[in-house]
């Protein structure tokens, strides 16, 4: 094809979506999850949310911790939809099921599993990863290596089960294989003017890395179950270059 | 309960037996005696003899007296218990578990067999003809429990099957002795006039216990069907087990999970046969040393799948030491369930907690460690944080209530609050500023109180004032203060957790 000024929008999105076919990312019907993250969402690869890999979530502070788990939560949601099982990980639970609740998950629709070493959540972890009648597992790790989190994208591309590990406090960040990278935290609710008390959970979220696709910041807010975007008045929010959002396809 | 027993009465069993051996006995007066303290006394007596008013526990020279011509033969000890066994035996044409009832009956468990005949009318039909068409004199009754069966088959005056569900309205017009129950407890209950069993079914257990024991409970309870009973079986179930001996020792690790493979596959197929499934399984290893190693497993669910409980075996077989090598594997499941059969799902995989995939996963994460826990909660029905929820006993356990989610609650709740330094304007107002691990947070906004006391039928304490604050960076807190303002104790609050 000829590069004219004209079509060369196109040309690049065509190349964009060859590359990505290249790698191995095929956006297939049936793993499609819809998360109403809205703009976020349009930050990965084919604009779809890589349900059916790895995520990894660094809390800093137990505060984020928090919101990471309150923003899994609204991911979960989705996820579980009517039947599906959540297999949550942890050395000791301190989500406290009731609260879950509120994010749309029922919450005796999750597992929670205790073990004492780290090796042995990993391990667990990677066997649940295997198990394809889950919807997903969340696992409470302080570390993850390289080598260790690639084992996990492995078990999950089999299983196509979506994993989500939460690293509170962690000593050192490396790379890892995971398919995004996010930091939530928490963020000043705004209650509707003129009315007393705490708004709605808001959250600063943070996309670090992103496998094939381009990192941001937004601000979400839990609203009504679902993710809403809030419009930063003071921070501008990272402007997503037009070309990575490819038009919708048909067929 | 689900399960249907048959009871047979013999009447005349060893004079029966006798009249079939010796035929010119047959409808003859006679009886059957046997030496007790040094007399005779008639232990058996004929249909004939019956109707001319012998009993057993006569005298048999009173007997000779009354009935002059009544042949009076020597009873052999033990005869009763052989014949028996003997026709048990022969019942297990009709049903696989046949359980002797001394001194005079047959307990067969029917459960799934009488269709084979055509119905319990024809099953039942079919053993009277063939045990009367021998030259016993039999009665038979089928019913939902073991003791109904039992005292229908002996006092009984109507129907033979009681219908399923149905002993409630047969037991109480029959007298008490069709409970199976010791001579002296039926001879106060005679006393007392309680000539039928619904005169005392309806009295208060306590009541009961106190004046004829616990015996007579559980033999009411076990007739109704509200406790179980098991019969002893003449052939019993063979335990479940498997062996396998090897020619040689065996001392590596591919050997033994060859030979958990093997025992494990012969296992499962009878398992399935069944329709059970096993829920513990020991493998023991006999070394040439003489010496037994073992090693065992539990599953979370009844199964018989191999490729699953080779799985299990094989996260725990490098913990058998096989020293010089091990010579007999042994593979028994102590405890066997019945399994449902799993249906294959034609579509969908998300199946929810019945997944038999995840009982699987759950079996191999609890059999690598010990230290692990699997824990599912459904909500319980308390204000109280700490006792809102409640683990499940079973991984399929339904949810009874219903999830509140009408007030704030922390994503992370701490497992014991930890106590802060707050500032606090006047009582009853959330604090302005607190001090939590030595970092300062200025309250900008926040909800509450809300005021959760403590259940004083459980434990006794102080009510818990919450507040849900956020501070000036965002971060939500769930606060309390510990009991009401007072001017002489200093004012407890404590942080119980973070919100989203």
């Amino acid at each position: 094809m000829i590069v004219t000024a004209e079509n060369k929008r196109e040309v690049i999105s065509q190349l964009q979506r060859k590359m990505l076919h290249w790698q191995g990312y095929q956006a297939t019907a049936r793993h499609t999850v819809r998360m109403s993250l809205g703009p976020v969402e349009r930050a990965f690869p084919n604009g779809v949310f890589p349900a059916g890999s790895i995520h990894e979530f660094i809390a800093a502070a137990p505060e984020q911790a928090a919101a990471s788990s309150g923003f899994i939560g609204g991911l979960l949601t989705r996820l579980m939809r009517q039947e599906g099982v959540c297999l949550w990980i942890s050395a000791s639970r301190t989500l406290f099921p009731p609260a879950i609740g509120a994010f749309g998950v029922t919450p005796d629709r999750i597992v929670f599993i205790d073990m004492k070493r780290e090796r042995d959540i990993l391990w667990a972890t990677e066997e649940a990863l295997k198990c394809s009648g889950l919807a997903a597992v969340v696992a409470e790790l302080r570390e993850l290596d390289f080598a260790q989190s690639r084992r996990l994208q492995l078990a999950v591309e089999q299983s196509r089960v979506t994993g989500f590990v939460l690293r509170s406090q962690p000593l050192r960040i490396g790379n890892t294989a995971c398919a995004a990278r996010w930091q939530v935290s928490p963020a000043p609710s705004a209650p509707e003017a003129g009315m007393p008390g705490v708004g709605l959970p808001r959250w600063r979220v943070e996309l670090l890395k992103v496998r094939n696709g381009s990192p941001g910041a937004w601000t979400l807010e839990w609203a009504a179950g679902r993710f809403a975007p809030v419009a930063d008045p003071h921070k501008q929010t990272v402007a997503l270059p037009e070309r990575l959002v490819p038009e919708q396809r048909t067929g | 309960m689900t399960g249907r027993f048959a009871a047979i009465w013999f009447r005349y069993l060893t004079t029966d037996w006798l009249a079939i051996r010796r035929p010119e006995l047959r409808g003859g007066l006679f009886a059957l005696a046997a030496p007790v303290h040094g007399r005779m006394v008639i232990s058996a007596v004929s249909p004939a003899a019956e109707a001319q008013g012998v009993t057993a526990g006569m005298a048999a020279a009173d007997a000779r007296a009354s009935v002059p011509q009544l042949l009076v033969l020597d009873d052999r000890p033990g005869l009763a218990g052989r014949l028996l066994k003997a026709l048990g035996l022969w019942c297990i044409r009709y049903t696989p578990t046949v359980a002797v009832a001394p001194p005079d009956g047959l307990t067969l468990d029917i459960s799934g067999c009488a269709h084979l005949w055509g119905g319990e009318q024809l099953y039942l039909e079919e053993i009277a003809t063939r045990l009367g068409s021998k030259g016993y004199q039999v009665r038979i009754a089928i019913a939902d429990t073991i003791g109904t069966a039992w005292a229908v088959a002996r006092f009984g005056t109507g129907a033979a099957i009681v219908k399923r569900g149905t002993q409630l309205d047969i037991l109480p017009a029959l007298p008490p002795a069709a409970l199976r129950l010791p001579p002296e407890v039926l001879l106060r209950l005679e006393k007392l006039g309680l000539r039928t069993i619904g005169t005392f079914m309806g009295m208060p257990p306590a009541v009961l216990r106190r004046r004829f024991g616990d015996g007579l409970l559980l033999r009411l309870r076990q007739a109704l069907g509200q406790e179980a009973e098991y019969l002893q079986p003449l052939q019993p179930v063979p335990p479940y087990e498997e062996r396998l001996p090897c020619l040689e020792p065996i001392c590596t690790a591919t050997g033994i999970e060859i030979a958990v493979q093997r025992l494990l596959e012969t296992l499962c197929r009878r398992l399935l046969g069944e329709g059970k499934g096993l829920r513990k399984a020991t493998l023991m290893g006999y070394r040439i040393d003489g010496k037994t190693v073992q090693v065992a497993i539990g599953t979370n669910r009844a199964t018989a799948n191999a490729a699953h409980l080779f799985k299990l075996f094989a996260l725990k077989t490098p913990l058998l030491e096989p020293g010089l090598g091990i010579e007999l594997f042994v593979l028994q499941a102590p405890k066997v369930e019945d399994a449902d059969p799993v249906q294959e799902a034609l579509w969908g995989s998300e199946q929810g907690l019945g997944d038999t995939a995840l009982a699987e996963l759950l079996d191999r994460l609890t059999g690598r460690d010990n230290c692990c826990t699997v824990s599912r909660y459904l909500p319980d029905e308390h204000h109280w944080p700490e006792r809102s929820i409640r683990r499940a006993t079973a991984i399929s356990e339904p949810v009874a209530s219903a999830w509140r989610t009408d007030r704030p609650r922390p994503v992370r709740l701490l497992a014991r609050p930890e106590p802060i330094d707050v500032t606090a304007p006047i009582p009853d107002y959330p604090p302005m500023v607190f001090r939590y691990q030595g970092t300062v947070h200025q309250v900008k906004r926040a909800d509450g109180p809300e005021r959760i006391a403590r259940e004083w039928w459980m434990d006794e304490g102080e009510h818990r004032d919450y507040y849900y604050v956020e501070d000036d960076q965002g971060r939500r807190y769930w606060l309390f203060r510990s009991g009401h303002y007072d001017d002489e104790r200093p004012k407890r609050w404590f942080i119980h957790g973070f919100f989203a």
